[in-house]
């Protein structure tokens, strides 16, 4: 490479690579007086924004893992004996590390809705149900979908309803894994 | 603690969009409205400030809140963010009070703003939503509507209520709107139209819905003798109380009511509490604001609320909440005319006159209809609060209709969802 004689001197070379992707606008519009600048549109354009987590379950594992086994599980305090029907590994109440039991695959509704709308994620589903689940004996609740009922036909005796757990065949590692159908 | 009292706020005008502004030069309407509001207040006399915004994903910027500082020309002084949801700005309101009550600072401003028209409504829907259990809510069909139908079907199941009763405030909220120009959507609505709009999580409608919004909002709280220089008509903050309950609504116990002072374990036997139709982080921070503030009877005590009724169904949940009625009574006392304006023809007919306007709540037209944009929403309420307390509605809005006549104690309530984060604090003329 040929050295410059005058290092202040510009390269015709040092030029910043262009790419052509994306949206390419031409001639944008500019006032000869710049006094007319307040008075312009704001530019806006579109930024993608994507990104791949690597989530771990931690201390809740146990529960996915059964949940491909066909199994819900949750967790209960040794210490208070109160039982969650969502697990967490220490009690909300005392503070004690909690043990794993299984709960059974029958339970009731204690509310429920139906999205009409919803996240993007969610849209193509729309409508679905959203359920809370009780179970008898069991302190808290655990949230679901309920599958098979008719959406049109919602109503408050839908509240107390036993359903009874199903689990898709091929496991994905969500609580969506199950879910739950009118077991009356 | 020392003495706060609230002498200038400012908000932007809440809308759909704001593509005109960075979030920073909203934020700077608010502000220079509140400076302008306070003549003699100059930058150098401001201590520190807290800054309120909810949502990294929404502004897809961290630390916004530095960006505002130096737009407002406030660095070098202290300051800081708080967040926690949808009650962000009421915590920040007492983040800020905080400042001045420990005299870390003589003049301290709370600023807060959300955009949320960067990204499409079902993508906002997914933001909000990551607000709830990523492992075990949000993949379920996370949907901050839907959970909050959830709660309110349980509401109904529990103590009768009726989604025409939910209507009601929905009617209410829209029509005070009318009156304000700050609001995004001032509309005159029968309950029919509240029932017949589509359908959204059953029950709610999108009329029982508050919209996403763009929009700023600021406070400016000072010390009692900063607040003697700076206005001639201050609002004391009184009191303050805060309260949370576990993020996931399947954790929430279901033991006994906290009760107020006017309630007794008699009026709930046999009520699971909070469950999911009540708001035990709500109950919790109106005790504590109500202890702090020496009041005894919510109803009788205070002349106006503003509340977080990011749904008609948690207006009413907080009703019971704030003690206004007793638990299982929101229903009835939504429609009972008591939280309306009672010089403002609603086209509803209610059972008696004599309790119309007893404790209007939302004056302002809430979160329903003015729009939630979340960091600055629980501000909004604080400066409507202050203008209501200053009997300056007038002045600001250009029109007193909806000025609470003699107000001289006023409760704001931030609320995030579904109940986690709650503040309640209470204001009173000053002068």
């Amino acid at each position: 490479m040929a050295k410059k004689q005058n290092p202040d001197m510009n390269d015709p070379q040092d030029k910043m690579e262009e790419t052509e992707e994306g949206t390419v606008l031409f001639n944008v519009p500019f006032p000869r007086d710049l006094k007319h600048l307040k008075d312009m549109s704001p530019i806006i354009i579109k930024q993608p924004y994507e990104i791949i987590y690597i989530h771990s379950y931690g201390q809740d594992s146990p529960f996915f893992a059964a949940l491909a086994n066909k199994r819900l599980i949750s967790t209960k305090c040794p210490k208070c004996g109160y039982t969650y029907g969502t697990p967490r590994l220490h009690c909300m109440r005392c503070g004690a590390e909690c043990d794993w039991f299984e709960l059974p695959q029958e339970a009731k509704i204690h509310t429920f809705t139906i999205c009409h709308f919803g996240s993007q994620a969610f849209l193509s589903q729309c409508p679905f149900i959203l359920i809370l689940v009780e179970w008898e004996g069991v302190n808290t609740l655990f949230l679901s979908r309920l599958v098979g009922a008719d959406p049109a036909k919602a109503s408050l005796e839908w509240v107390g309803r036993k359903v009874k757990a199903r689990f898709v065949r091929n496991s994905k590692f969500a609580p969506t894994d199950v879910y739950f159908v009118f077991a009356d | 603690m020392r003495p706060v009292y609230m002498v200038s706020g400012g908000i932007s005008k809440f809308a759909k969009a704001r593509p005109d502004r960075t979030f920073q030069a909203i934020v700077k309407e608010s502000f220079d409205y509140a400076m302008k509001d306070a003549p003699d207040l100059t930058l150098d006399m401001i201590d520190a400030s807290v800054a309120s915004y909810f949502s990294d994903h929404f502004t897809r910027q961290l630390m916004a809140g530095i960006m505002c500082q130096d737009y407002l020309g406030l660095c070098p002084k202290p300051s800081r963010r708080v967040e926690g949801g949808g009650a962000t700005g009421g915590l920040c309101f007492q983040s800020a009070w905080e400042m001045v009550a420990s005299g870390r600072a003589d003049v301290c401003i709370a600023y807060g703003f959300e955009t949320m028209s960067h990204v499409n409504t079902w993508k906002g829907n997914e933001f909000i939503a990551h607000a709830s259990d990523v492992s075990f809510d949000y993949p379920v069909g996370g949907f901050y509507s839907g959970y909050y139908a959830m709660m309110v079907v349980r509401h109904m199941q529990e103590f009768g209520t009726t989604p025409e009763q939910l209507a009601a405030v929905s009617v209410k909220n829209h029509c005070n709107a009318f009156h304000n120009p700050y609001a995004q959507k001032r509309m005159r609505l029968t309950i029919e139209d509240v029932r017949r709009s589509p359908m959204v999580a059953w029950p709610l409608t999108r009329l029982d819905i508050c919209v996403m919004s763009d929009g700023a909002a600021c406070c400016v709280l000072a010390s009692e003798e900063m607040a003697k220089k700076l206005t001639d008509r201050p609002v004391y903050v009184r009191g303050v109380g805060a309260g949370t309950d576990a993020m996931r609504m399947a954790d929430r116990p279901r033991d006994d009511v906290i009760l107020l002072p006017t309630e007794k374990k008699s009026d709930y036997k046999g009520l699971k509490y909070p469950g999911v139709h009540s708001f035990r982080a709500g109950r919790t921070a109106s005790k504590l604001a109500y202890k702090h503030a020496k009041i005894t009877d919510p109803l009788k005590e205070i002349d106006f609320v503003e509340l977080h009724d990011a749904y008609t169904s948690s207006e009413i949940q907080t009703y019971e909440d704030m003690g206004l009625c007793k638990y299982g009574e929101g229903g009835k006392f939504a429609t009972s005319g008591a939280t309306f304006m009672p010089n403002i023809d609603y086209g509803l007919k209610f059972p008696d006159k004599k309790k119309v306007g007893a404790i209007p709540v939302n004056p302002s037209g809430g979160l329903i209809a003015c729009g939630h944009p979340v960091g600055a929403t629980g501000l909004m309420q604080a400066v409507f609060a202050f203008w209501q307390l200053q009997g300056s509605v007038k002045k600001h809005l250009k029109d007193d209709t909806i000025q609470v006549k003699d107000a001289k104690v006023g409760a704001i309530h931030s609320h995030a969802g579904t109940g986690t984060y709650v503040t309640v604090s209470i204001l009173e003329r000053g002068f």
